[in-house]
C-alpha cells in the first residue's frame, strides 16, 4: 500500500458559459472513510461529483486515483477506474427485475438461452453476502425508492466500485429505508471503499462521516480532517458564509377571519372526508408519514386531482371541484412537491416560470403579452427572493433545486391577489441558505395576510415555522397542536400508526 | 468532440470580457447560424445556378413553399407542444377534393371553400379531442386519421380527380397582388399571425409551456386540454386553406395530393430549430426552414437534377440540421 489517498482531487476548476463551476479544488477521501460533502445548492458539489463520474471534462486540475492521475473522457472510463456515482435521479431499466437489472450485459446463458437459475442462485448470493434484503425477481418498478437505490448500490459494489459517490441518498427515503443505508455504507467503509457522501441533513454527516469539505460559490471553503468536536453551527456558518443562529427564525403574528375552508372534501386517493381550516396569517403544518395522504388532500383542495365530494371556501367564496383555474382566480395556489416533474418548465427562461400566470393580468389590448412588465416582474423577484441565475432569460433547468423553488414561489407571488399558499414540501433538497430564506418569504406572505399551509415530513421544520400543527395518518386528520403545545414526541405519535411505538425519528 | 473544446476554451474565464465576448459570440451563432447558411446558399445559388436569380425564378420559388409554409406555421404549434400530426397531408387533398364537389354542387366557390374550412377544422378538432381529452398518442391518433382523411378524399372523389368548373375558383391561386401571387400573401400573412400568436400571446407562450412540461403547465393554472385541442383545431383549418389553394392551382380537387407533405412541414420546422422535445420553437427559424427546403429543391430543378436525387439531398439536408441542433445542445449543457 502506498501513503497517497485513495482518492484526490487536484486544483479542479470547471466553467459553464457564464457561470464558474468550481474553482481550484482540491481535497482527499481516505481508503475506509466516508467522506461527506457539504454545502449550498449551486455551491459545486453535484458538479464535482459528475467531474468524478466522468460526465463532466474539468477545464482545469485532474482527479487522481491511488496517486494515479486520471483523465476521464466519459463515464465509462471512470466505472473502468472503480469509481462508481449514484446520483440522485438514479438509472436503472423499471420494467426488468432486481437480478435482470445487476446482471445487465452479462447474464449467464446455456446454449443462447438466458440461464435463469443460474442468474437467481448467484444474485441471492450476492444479495446476502452483503445483508441486502430484496427479493431477486421483484421488477424495479414495484421496489419503493429507498430498495431501487440499495439495486443501485448493490449494482455498484458487483462492479468492483472501490470509490463510491453518493448524492443526497437519502432524500426519499423513509426511516427504515435510510437505517439500512447507512449500516450498508458502515459495512462498505469497513470493507474499505473509500466513500463520498452529499446530504443536506447535517445530523447524517455527523452520524455517518469520518471528514467533510465544505463548498461555497464554487470553492473549498475548508476541510476538517475529523468531525469530532465540530459543531452544528460551525459547519452551517462556514456553509452559508454568514451567521444563522436559528434557520428558522420563527416569528409570531396576529391571525385574522377564516380564510381557507375545507369541508368534507374526498377524491379518489383521498377516501375519508377531510375538513380543517386556516385562519389570514396562520401558518399551519401538515406533518405525517410518507404516504399520509398529505399531498393527496391538497391537490384535490386545489384541484390538480378531482374532487368526488365536499366544498372548498376562501373567504367565504365556494371554490369550483377539479378547477385550477378558479382556485388561482380565488387567489388558492399550490407549490407541489416534486419540483422537476410538477413545478419548472425546464426549458423555459426564469422569466417566463415566474410570469405563466400572473401575466393574464398584464395583457396589453387584453391580448398581447406585456414583454417589458414581465421583465420588470421577474427582475423584481429574482432580486427580492435572491434568486440566483445570471439573468431573468437563464433556462430554468439550468439553476439550482433552491433557485429553482424561489422561482416557482415568485410565480405565485406575482399573483396579486394571494389569499391562500399550498407548499408541499417546499424545502426538499435545498441548502440551509436557501430554506431560511423561503421560510422568510412565508413568514413575510403571512403577515400579509395570507393563509399558508406547509406539508413537510421533516418534523424540526413543521415544528420551527408552524402556527399549528396538523398530523395525518393513512389519509385522515389524526390530531392538531398550537404551537405552543406541540413537542417532537406528541406530534409524532400522533402521526403514526396505531400500535407503532413513537420513538423519534432521528436523534437531533 | 470539438464541440466540447470549443466551450472549454470559451468557457475558461467566464468573468473576463474576452470570455463574454466569445460567449455573446456563440449566443449570436446560435441565434443567426441559420439564416447566415441561407443567404451563403443563395448567394452561392445565385452566382452559379443559371436562372436562379431572377424575379420570375424568386416568384416561382415561394409560390412552391407557400402551402408548406402555411402549414409549417401551424405545425410549429403541434411540435412546439411536443405533439405530431401526421394527418395534414391528407386533409390538404380531402380539403381540395370537398371544395371542387361542393363548389360544382352549389355552384358557389365561397361555399365550397367554406365547406372545406369547416371540414379541415373538424378533422383538428378530432384529432385533438382524441389527443387531449383520451390521452392517446399523437403520432398513433393522427397516423390514423392520416387514413381516414385519405380515404374519404378517395371515396368521395371515386378516385378520380374533380375538375372544377367555375372561374373564380382558379384566381385565387393564380391572381397577383402587387407583383406577388395571392398564396404567397396569404403564406406571409400566417407567418406574421402566427409569430404574434407564439411571441405575444399567453396562447402562444402556453403551448411552449406545455411542451416544456405539461404537468407543471396544468399546474400553473394552463387549460392543457384546451390548448392542444386549438392546436390541432387550427392545423386542420390551415391545412384545409392549403387543400383550397393547391386545388386551385391544379384546377382540380385530386385525392392524391399532398402524399409525404406532412414529412415536408415538420422537416422544414425540425430544420429551422423547432424542438421535437417541445418547448423550443421560433417564427423566423421556421421561415428560413421552409425557405431553405424550397431553394434547395428549386435549384436542383433548375440544374435538371433527376426528382429521384432530390429525395436524397432533402433527406441529407435533414439530418445535417439535427445533429446541428443535437452539437448545440450538447454545447450548452456540457
Amino acid at each position: 500500500m502506498t501513503d497517497a489517498p485513495r482518492l484526490e482531487f487536484r486544483h479542479i476548476g470547471k466553467t459553464f458559459p457564464g457561470v464558474r463551476a468550481l474553482g481550484d479544488v482540491s481535497f482527499a477521501v481516505r481508503a475506509g472513510s466516508v467522506h461527506g460533502l457539504l454545502g449550498e445548492n449551486g455551491a459545486g458539489k453535484s458538479t464535482m461529483m459528475k467531474i468524478l463520474g466522468g460526465e463532466y471534462i474539468p477545464d482545469e486540475g485532474e482527479v487522481a486515483i491511488d496517486g494515479q492521475a486520471k483523465h476521464f473522457r466519459k463515464a465509462a472510463d471512470a466505472i473502468a477506474s472503480g469509481v462508481a456515482v449514484i446520483h440522485q435521479e438514479l438509472q436503472y431499466v423499471p420494467e426488468l427485475s432486481v437480478m435482470e437489472n445487476l446482471l445487465i450485459g452479462r447474464l449467464p446463458t446455456r446454449f443462447g438461452l438466458v440461464d435463469r437459475r443460474k442468474a437467481l442462485a448467484w444474485t441471492r448470493e450476492k444479495l446476502d453476502a452483503l445483508g441486502v434484503d430484496l427479493d431477486p425477481r421483484a421488477k424495479l418498478k414495484q421496489l419503493s425508492i429507498g430498495q431501487r437505490q440499495m439495486v443501485e448500490i448493490v449494482k455498484a459494489i458487483l462492479r468492483d466500485a472501490k470509490i463510491l459517490a453518493l448524492d443526497e441518498p437519502t432524500s426519499s427515503l423513509s426511516h427504515r429505508e435510510t437505517e439500512v443505508l447507512f449500516r450498508l455504507v458502515r459495512d462498505l467503509r469497513a470493507q474499505g471503499k473509500a466513500m463520498i457522501y452529499i446530504s443536506h441533513r447535517l445530523d447524517e454527516i455527523f452520524e455517518l462521516c469520518d471528514a467533510a469539505t465544505i463548498f461555497r460559490d464554487g470553492r473549498k471553503v475548508a476541510d476538517f480532517d475529523t468531525l469530532e468536536g465540530v459543531t452544528r453551527d460551525q459547519l452551517v456558518q462556514r456553509m452559508v458564509g454568514r451567521e444563522i443562529s436559528d434557520i428558522f427564525g420563527y416569528r409570531p403574528r396576529e391571525h385574522g377571519k377564516v380564510r381557507l375552508a375545507v369541508q368534507g372534501v374526498t377524491g379518489r386517493a383521498v377516501p375519508a372526508p377531510v375538513s380543517f381550516e386556516v385562519k389570514a396569517g396562520e401558518i399551519v403544518g401538515f406533518f405525517g408519514l410518507v404516504g399520509a395522504g398529505r399531498s393527496e388532500v391538497m391537490r384535490v383542495i386545489y384541484g390538480a386531482d378531482r374532487r368526488t365530494a365536499g366544498a372548498v371556501h376562501v373567504d367565504g367564496e365556494a371554490i369550483k371541484a377539479s378547477h385550477i383555474r378558479d382556485s388561482i382566480q380565488h387567489g388558492l395556489v399550490f407549490c407541489p412537491e416534486d419540483r422537476k416533474e410538477d413545478g419548472i418548465i425546464g426549458v423555459r427562461s426564469v422569466s417566463e416560470n415566474i410570469n405563466i400566470s400572473a401575466r393574464r393580468n398584464h395583457l396589453v389590448a387584453g391580448l398581447f403579452v406585456n414583454d417589458r412588465n414581465e421583465a420588470k416582474v421577474a427582475d423584481t423577484y429574482i432580486d427580492r427572493l435572491r434568486i440566483r441565475t445570471p439573468n431573468r432569460r437563464q433556462e430554468i433547468r439550468l439553476l439550482s433545486g433552491g433557485n429553482q423553488q424561489k422561482a416557482v414561489l415568485s410565480r405565485w407571488l406575482a399573483e396579486k391577489d394571494l389569499r391562500v399558499l399550498i407548499v408541499d414540501e417546499p424545502t426538499r433538497g435545498i441548502d440551509v441558505g436557501a430554506k431560511n430564506e423561503i421560510y422568510n418569504v412565508l413568514y413575510e406572505l403571512a403577515e400579509r395576510g395570507v393563509a399558508v399551509v406547509v406539508i413537510s415530513s421533516e418534523l424540526p421544520e413543521v415544528l420551527g415555522v408552524s402556527d399549528r400543527v396538523v398530523t395525518m395518518c393513512r389519509g385522515r386528520i389524526t390530531a392538531q397542536f398550537q404551537r405552543t403545545e406541540a413537542n417532537e414526541a406528541d406530534v409524532l405519535a400522533a402521526a403514526l400508526p396505531e400500535g407503532a411505538s413513537a420513538t423519534p425519528m432521528r436523534n437531533t | 468532440m470539438t464541440e466540447t473544446n470549443a466551450a472549454a476554451i470559451g468557457a475558461k474565464q467566464a468573468e473576463t470580457p474576452d470570455a463574454r465576448r466569445r460567449a455573446m459570440f456563440w449566443r449570436v451563432v446560435d441565434d443567426y447560424s441559420l439564416i447566415g447558411i441561407f443567404i451563403v446558399l443563395f448567394g452561392v445559388l445565385s452566382a452559379t445556378v443559371q436562372y436562379f436569380f431572377s424575379w420570375d425564378n424568386i416568384v416561382g420559388l415561394a409560390l412552391s413553399v407557400s402551402q408548406i409554409g402555411m402549414v409549417a406555421c401551424t405545425m410549429m404549434f403541434c411540435l412546439a407542444s411536443r405533439d405530431f400530426d401526421l394527418s395534414v397531408g391528407s386533409t390538404v387533398a380531402f380539403a381540395g377534393v370537398c371544395c371542387a364537389i361542393v363548389s360544382n354542387a352549389t355552384g358557389s366557390v365561397a361555399l365550397g371553400i367554406a365547406a372545406s374550412l369547416v371540414a379541415g377544422a373538424l378533422i383538428g378538432f378530432v384529432n385533438g379531442v382524441v389527443i387531449a381529452k383520451l390521452n392517446i398518442n399523437a403520432l398513433i391518433t393522427t397516423l390514423a386519421t392520416m387514413e381516414i382523411v385519405r380515404g374519404l378524399a378517395f371515396i368521395t372523389s371515386q378516385g378520380q380527380a374533380v375538375g372544377v368548373t367555375s372561374e373564380a375558383f382558379f384566381t385565387l391561386g393564380s391572381a397577383e397582388l402587387f407583383g406577388l401571387p395571392v398564396p404567397v400573401w396569404v403564406t406571409l400573412a400566417c407567418f406574421v399571425v402566427f409569430g404574434v400568436l407564439l411571441n405575444k400571446t399567453i396562447y402562444g407562450r402556453n403551448t411552449l409551456a406545455i411542451g416544456g412540461n405539461p404537468d407543471a403547465a396544468r399546474l400553473a393554472g394552463v387549460s392543457v386540454d384546451r390548448v392542444r385541442i386549438a392546436i390541432f383545431l387550427i392545423q386542420g383549418l390551415v391545412a384545409a386553406l392549403a387543400g383550397i389553394i393547391l386545388a386551385s392551382r391544379m384546377t382540380s380537387g385530386q385525392p392524391n395530393a399532398g402524399q409525404g407533405f406532412e414529412l415536408n412541414v415538420i422537416s422544414a420546422c425540425v430544420l429551422g430549430g423547432v424542438s421535437l422535445m417541445g418547448g423550443r420553437a421560433s417564427i423566423s427559424g421556421v421561415l428560413v426552414g421552409v425557405l431553405i427546403m424550397g431553394t434547395v429543391q428549386n435549384a436542383m430543378s433548375l440544374m435538371n437534377i433527376d426528382a429521384f436525387y432530390q429525395y436524397l439531398v432533402r433527406g441529407t439536408i435533414l439530418l445535417i440540421a439535427v445533429l446541428v441542433d443535437q452539437l448545440k445542445n450538447r454545447r450548452q449543457s456540457r
